[in-house]
């Protein structure tokens, strides 16, 4: 993390009411930093997918697993984590929902929405075991990365 | 937002209409309690008004295509009405619009049930 990024992570519980928490706070952070009203909604719907998949699959409805959440904001983009606490799980293993087979699926479509919406994504092994969803949306021209209204601050903050 | 449900008959044909958003926990749940009730009271022709729906996520979606086999089992159909932007934009992205017969007009949409329908 460089001096010009703003850090900020969150804990949440296994439980559907973390979806809305982790989606209302991830939209505070990009409409501080500038993004317009569709980036919010996609940057939103990624972030919901993510911790949806945390939820459900990684953590497996398990309410004694945590869901992790970070976001860093540099002053090019914002990068956002979710972290479960399952067994992680391999992208090539996840069937493609727009395949003729699965397009009457129920379920399945949280990945491919993730990478739908957002600039750049990657799942990789996390630091619990469970996998680690990274995604990143580039800040728009003019946007603010130093979310409290001031420009990006040479000081590292974190919250949680 | 809550997702708020209510319906009317048209003929043999039930609009649903939707307002709020269908999204995991209970708005996903509402939704499919609706259409388990509508088919256990044999009223299989479903139409959603989904106006003044303005999001769904990945399991609202879910809920809409498990709502349409479920509907189209009992020898019915399910038909959408009225799409928000961005629930067009997600049906497009997601190949479903290619499933679900789409309507911008009710009255259209009514009368595709067909005749023995809305009589």
């Amino acid at each position: 993390m460089t001096l010009d990024t703003k850090h900020l992570e969150i804990t949440l519980e296994t439980q559907v009411e973390s979806v809305n928490l982790a989606e209302e706070m991830c939209l505070r952070v990009a409409e501080a930093a500038g993004f317009g009203e569709d980036d919010c909604y996609r940057i939103g719907m990624s972030v919901r997918e993510g911790v949806i998949n945390a939820f459900h699959y990684g953590n497996e409805e398990r309410p004694d697993k945590k869901i992790h959440l970070a976001l860093d904001l540099t002053p090019e983009k914002m990068i956002i984590h979710v972290l479960d606490e399952g067994k992680g799980f391999n992208l090539n293993d996840v069937p493609d929902p727009l395949a003729e087979e699965n397009l009457l699926s129920t379920s399945g479509r949280g990945i491919f929405l993730m990478r739908a919406f957002m600039d750049e994504f990657e799942v990789v092994p996390g630091r619990t075991g469970g996998a680690e969803i990274i995604m990143s949306k580039k800040l728009p021209a003019g946007g603010n990365s130093g979310v409290n209204g001031q420009s990006a601050s040479k000081t590292p903050k974190k919250e949680s | 937002m809550a997702l708020r449900v209510t319906y009317r008959d048209a003929g043999s044909v039930t609009v649903v209409d939707l307002s709020g958003r269908i999204t995991l926990g209970e708005n996903s749940a509402l939704l499919r309690k609706t259409i388990r009730d509508l088919l256990d009271d044999d009223r299989a022709n479903i139409l959603l008004n989904l106006a003044d729906v303005d999001y769904i996520d990945s399991s609202g979606i879910g809920e809409l295509v498990s709502a349409f086999t479920g509907v189209k089992k009992r020898g019915g159909a399910l038909k959408l009405l009225q799409l928000t932007k961005k629930v067009h934009d997600l049906l497009q992205l997601t190949k479903l619009f290619t499933v679900f017969d789409v309507y911008s007009d009710e009255g259209t949409a009514l009368r595709s049930f067909g005749e023995a329908a809305t009589r």
